[in-house]
């Protein structure tokens, strides 16, 4: 059961209030917020509770999005509620930040009566509030120039126009009613890979967490065909075949999912509502099948001069394409272009082509150093953005919609892997 | 946030929305009320638009009623007399034949919180239980729990309740839930809606229809059915486990929590029930959401406490990743510690390493506790890591490794010697009390294998007028004492000068008056002294500690699915983990006599609160009347 909803800026700013239950102070965001900001420490515990009230709160978007509620209740469900919540917002407002949820605070004052109704969540699945929600949304997005280069001469075609912008899916799903606009759909495969290295290059730990999401456009939905790599096997047992196989230990789906023809042909079948959402989940630990995306070669070295020498460089064995990356060296101690508080320095590099080395080397002056100052020398993390690849090689054979669309409707697949923690020892 | 032209801002709002020109415009009109609704989220009041506000609400706009509606639900109850104008609009809308808009209007009407319009509502919610569209029943239903809550005391009808469980097999699964919701909150006094055989199987045969919240809900409700054979039990935990292994967070940890419920006197059952659960809970840990993860990692804590080998093979899972925050990586280290065993030692112990140096001082300092605690089971390796991290110099690192290895010792005494050896330069780096007051009492009680200690302490008896805290002056009169029965020729003269500051300088109490005591103490001869001093070291019963004895489910399973796993400081693996055993040896025997309790308390003093007044046997010392008192002050300040 919530008593209360409420969305905060990171400032503190009263963005949206709703109470459900009535009897509550209309201090409570006040005293939320001074709890929020008393806490010691960069990240503040998800659960507070003053007297009988308890506060379970995320963040999201750079907001704070709180419900209160009592003892009793499962932190899962307030959880999940709440994430669900934003991701709803999202959908609807187009992107989540405290300018979207300022200017489109009608939609979501409504779009919370229809979720919860006197502290109880009555759905909020977007096939069904569709119905409910009347409010249009607002988008803030300046004119660029930027969006004219996909328009050819005369209005022709060009090459660009095979690759939507990034931006493409972060508009609201409600526009596409009015504007009679585009029935899009977007295929995201998104995996995360958290990767430990030990200090002699052995491969320590390394997990990929998976996920295929869809965000459909599209205002009356069809059946769609989602056909997967066709060697995908799930558990350790299942191989199919001698190829290398894509495989993956744990999978679930989402409840719309049918799964008739996934034992036999790979192919998930469901019928999107509009929004986001994801449809398959996936991990696998350990054993990847393809080799890591970066090494590092790190050496340290000790100056006689009483300063130390880190010599950095990353190579990249599999990728094409563009990838960023950024690095942080703990050091113990203050130099131009290290970070002091936070004890690091930070090297980013914006582009980084596959097959290529980058080495840098980092001279850093310490002032009392001894020989065990070495010891904190690292680990090095790296987070990082790979598009077109996914670590477990999961691949979307194909995309179908039927019974064929009657308007022009464009279908987009995009494939990235972020790093969740990618640490190597030194 | 108030703004300084709050009122400024009502009067200009008010203008605009009793503008005719305004009225007639629509987009006008509705642009202005947002305005105003965007002013009351703002926490301006806007109350005194209340009159305004009411015409608004006579539209044919949807948006604009469902604007003016959250402005009435939110001031209805400042205006009770003028919110009277609107029920005739609320009832007029109940009739309209789009059923959204019934919906709306009953919803708010029973939104509005006044206990004066109930006569009004209670018709309109009758019609709705019977409507034909399921949204507006939904509504319906939970507007009777409204209305009962707005008088608690009141009978509710007993054909509304009847009508109400009669809608538990509405064709809409969430008419159902909320009628589930609303008889427990109408019949809270009864104990909530009754849980029989038929309700329950009518439940379970369609929880498949209803989305994951109504599960949730369903499931919670069900804890309290009692099946009535053994049949049934299997028959409802066979229907259920595939809702056991749901990839949704909610719905597992409820199912979890009725498997354990009900199952409550088969413990084979629940046991099993963990087990096929601990994979969906190491899922929710990756989960993309970090207080999804913080939620997982606390509840996973408490399943450990009951079967502590369950996640053993996948210690890796809990590994920090550099990015999370201090609070999910002080958790995952407390259950990688009890994940430990003989194959995943060496690379727990590598990991957590790691973390020794992190930028983050609690995380760093939960780290080396965390590793201390794995000492107890593997002692060489764990401080061959902790003598090295020593060796970077930097106080918050060193303060946390010497109160680690002070209460390692204390559990395991064979570990000593290296203690011993590691301790020599530390005192250089330390800065914090309780670093320092740990290493003084490892001096004290080590003093004679550690052959710098007098000048230690020396070095610090010379500073002492200058020292601020109480507990370290405490600390210090314990340990030079300690020193002073093993090595007396090197300390009496410090000793000497100690008492005599703290005697007769010294402005607090406390340290007046334990200075007071160990100079009786000594009057009565040595061999006394050094019965109270070092009665007592740690239990010799304490051996190396192989892994925790398992829990009984029945310990946490009330509190599985609810906050508490969740809050501060509320976990008792917490307490283990970081507090030392002298607590528990000292707690469980309150009325120890003082030999005892001094020895175990004194390094403490300044850990816990002083004063707790009871009665506490003294030693039979013969002293003078002045001392007795003294005496019984300091009797007080130890408890």
């Amino acid at each position: 059961m919530i008593s209360q909803v409420f969305i905060l800026s990171s400032k503190g700013d009263h963005l949206i209030y709703k109470d459900f239950r009535g009897g509550a102070g209309n201090d409570i965001v006040s005293i939320f917020y001074e709890k929020v900001t008393a806490l010691t420490g960069d990240q503040p515990p998800v659960v507070m509770n003053h007297k009988d009230i308890y506060f379970v709160h995320i963040r999201q978007g750079g907001l704070y999005w709180v419900a209160t509620t009592t003892a009793g209740s499962s932190p899962f469900t307030i959880t999940e509620f709440l994430n669900r919540l934003a991701a709803l917002v999202k959908d609807y407002c187009g992107s989540l930040s405290e300018k979207s949820v300022q200017m489109n605070f009608a939609l979501i004052y409504e779009l919370l009566d229809e979720i919860v109704d006197y502290g109880y969540i009555q759905t909020t699945s977007s096939d069904v509030l569709k119905n409910f929600i009347q409010t249009e949304a607002v988008t803030s997005r300046p004119f660029s120039l930027f969006d004219l280069s996909n328009v050819g001469l005369f209005g022709a075609e060009t090459q660009q126009s095979k690759v939507a912008p990034s931006s493409a899916a972060t508009r609201p799903i409600q526009s596409s009613r009015e504007q009679g606009g585009k029935s899009e759909i977007f295929v995201d495969v998104i995996e995360r890979m958290t990767v430990v290295i030990g200090s002699n290059g052995l491969l320590m730990k390394a997990d990929v967490e998976g996920e295929i999401r869809v965000k459909c456009y599209m205002p009356s939905c069809s059946e769609m065909r989602i056909g997967l790599n066709e060697e995908f096997s799930i558990g350790k047992s299942q191989l199919r075949g001698y190829g290398a196989a894509v495989r993956v230990d744990e999978c679930s789906f989402h409840q719309a999912v049918r799964l008739d023809e996934f034992d036999s042909h790979r192919i998930l079948r469901l019928c999107p509502s509009q929004g986001e959402q994801t449809v398959m989940q996936y991990q696998l630990s350990d054993d990847l099948p393809s080799a890591l995306p970066f090494r590092l070669f790190p050496t340290i070295e000790r100056d006689n001069g009483g300063s130390a020498a880190i010599n950095v460089c990353a190579t990249i064995p599999v990728p094409k394409g563009s990838v960023s990356l950024s690095q942080e060296l703990s050091s113990p101690d203050q130099s131009a272009e290290l970070k002091p508080q936070s004890r690091a320095v930070v090297w980013k590099i914006a582009r980084f082509a596959g097959g290529t080395q980058l080495s840098a080397l980092f001279k850093l002056e310490v002032p009392s150093l001894s020989s065990a100052s070495m010891l904190e020398v690292g680990p090095v993390g790296l987070s990082f953005e790979l598009p077109k690849i996914t670590a477990t090689g999961l691949q979307i054979r194909f995309l179908r919609l039927s019974p064929i669309q009657p308007g022009p409707s464009q279908r987009w697949v995009r494939y990235v892997t972020h790093s969740d923690s990618y640490t190597i020892r030194i | 946030m108030p703004y300084l032209g709050g009122e400024e801002t009502v009067r200009e709002l008010r203008r605009a929305l009793s503008n005719p020109n305004v009225q007639s415009d629509p987009l006008r009109y509705r642009n202005t009320i947002l305005k105003v609704i965007r002013t009351m989220s703002q926490g301006v009041d806007v109350s005194g638009l209340f009159s305004e506000m009411v015409k608004a609400c006579a539209t044919v706009d949807v948006v604009q009623k469902k604007l003016v509606y959250v402005f009435l639900c939110s001031y209805a109850t400042l205006n009770p007399e003028l919110s009277l104008l609107v029920i005739n609009t609320l009832r007029k809308d109940c009739q309209d034949p789009n059923p959204m808009v019934r919906s709306l209007a009953l919803r708010n009407m029973t939104n509005l919180r006044l206990p004066s319009l109930v006569e009004y509502v209670e018709q309109p919610l009758t019609a709705g239980l019977r409507d034909r569209a399921a949204c507006v029943r939904r509504v319906a239903v939970l507007g009777w729990a409204k209305l009962h809550n707005l008088h608690p005391s009141s009978e509710i009808d007993a054909a509304v309740v009847n009508e109400l469980y009669s809608l538990l097999r509405d064709p809409d699964p969430v008419v159902m839930v909320n009628c589930l919701r609303a008889l427990e909150e109408i019949l809270k006094e009864e104990g909530g809606i009754a849980i029989n055989k038929p309700i329950t199987h009518h439940l379970l045969n369609r929880l498949k229809e209803c989305d994951i919240w109504g599960q949730s809900e369903v499931l919670r409700v069900l804890q309290r059915y009692r099946p009535q054979s053994e049949d049934e039990l299997f028959d409802i935990l066979s229907l259920l486990d595939s809702f056991l292994v749901s990839p949704h967070p909610p719905v597992m940890a409820a199912t979890l929590s009725l498997f354990l419920s009900i199952s409550s006197n088969l413990p084979v059952i629940s046991l099993a029930a963990l087990e096929r659960v601990s994979g969906p809970l190491l899922a929710a840990c990756g989960s993309g959401s970090r207080e999804m993860r913080f939620a997982a990692v606390c509840h996973i804590q408490l399943l450990l406490r009951s079967v502590p080998g369950l996640l053993g093979p996948h210690y890796k899972r809990f590994f920090c990743g550099y990015a999370e925050p201090a609070y999910i990586k002080e958790r995952k280290m407390q259950v990688l510690v009890e994940l430990v065993n003989d194959e995943n030692v060496a690379m727990i112990l590598d990991e957590l390493k790691g973390y020794c140096t992190d930028v983050n001082t609690d995380t760093a300092q939960a780290a080396i506790s965390a590793i201390g605690r794995i000492g107890r089971s593997y002692s060489d390796r764990c401080l061959q890591i902790l003598t090295g991290l020593l060796g970077l110099k930097q106080d918050h690192i060193t303060s946390a490794v010497v109160q680690t290895m002070r209460d390692l010792v204390w559990v395991c005494p064979q570990c000593s010697d290296t203690v011993c050896l590691a301790l020599d330069g530390c005192e250089e780096t330390l800065q914090d009390i309780q670093g320092r007051q740990a290493l003084l009492w490892l001096l004290g009680v080590y003093g004679e294998r550690i052959s710098t200690a007098p000048y230690t302490l020396e070095v610090l008896i010379d500073r002492v007028r200058s020292e601020a805290s109480l507990g370290i002056k405490m600390e210090l009169l314990t340990a030079t004492m300690r020193l002073f029965l093993c090595r007396p020729a090197e300390t009496q003269d410090m000793l000497g000068r100690l008492l005599h500051y703290c005697i007769e300088e010294e402005t607090d109490m406390c340290v007046r008056d334990q200075a007071l005591l160990y100079y009786r103490l000594l009057h009565c001869g040595i061999e006394k002294t050094r019965e109270v001093l070092q009665g007592r070291r740690s239990d010799p019963s304490l051996g190396v500690l192989i892994g925790r004895p398992a829990k009984p489910v029945s310990q946490w399973a009330r509190c599985f699915n609810t906050l508490e796993p969740l809050s501060q400081g509320a976990v008792e693996a917490e307490s283990d983990s970081r507090g030392s055993p002298e607590h528990v040896t000292y707690n469980s025997k309150p009325n120890a006599d003082l030999s005892d309790t001094l020895s175990c308390k004194l390094p403490f003093e300044g850990k816990r609160s002083r004063i707790n007044l009871s009665a506490c046997p003294l030693p039979e010392v013969d002293v003078g009347g002045k001392a007795t008192k003294a005496l019984f002050g300091y009797s007080i300040l130890l408890n």
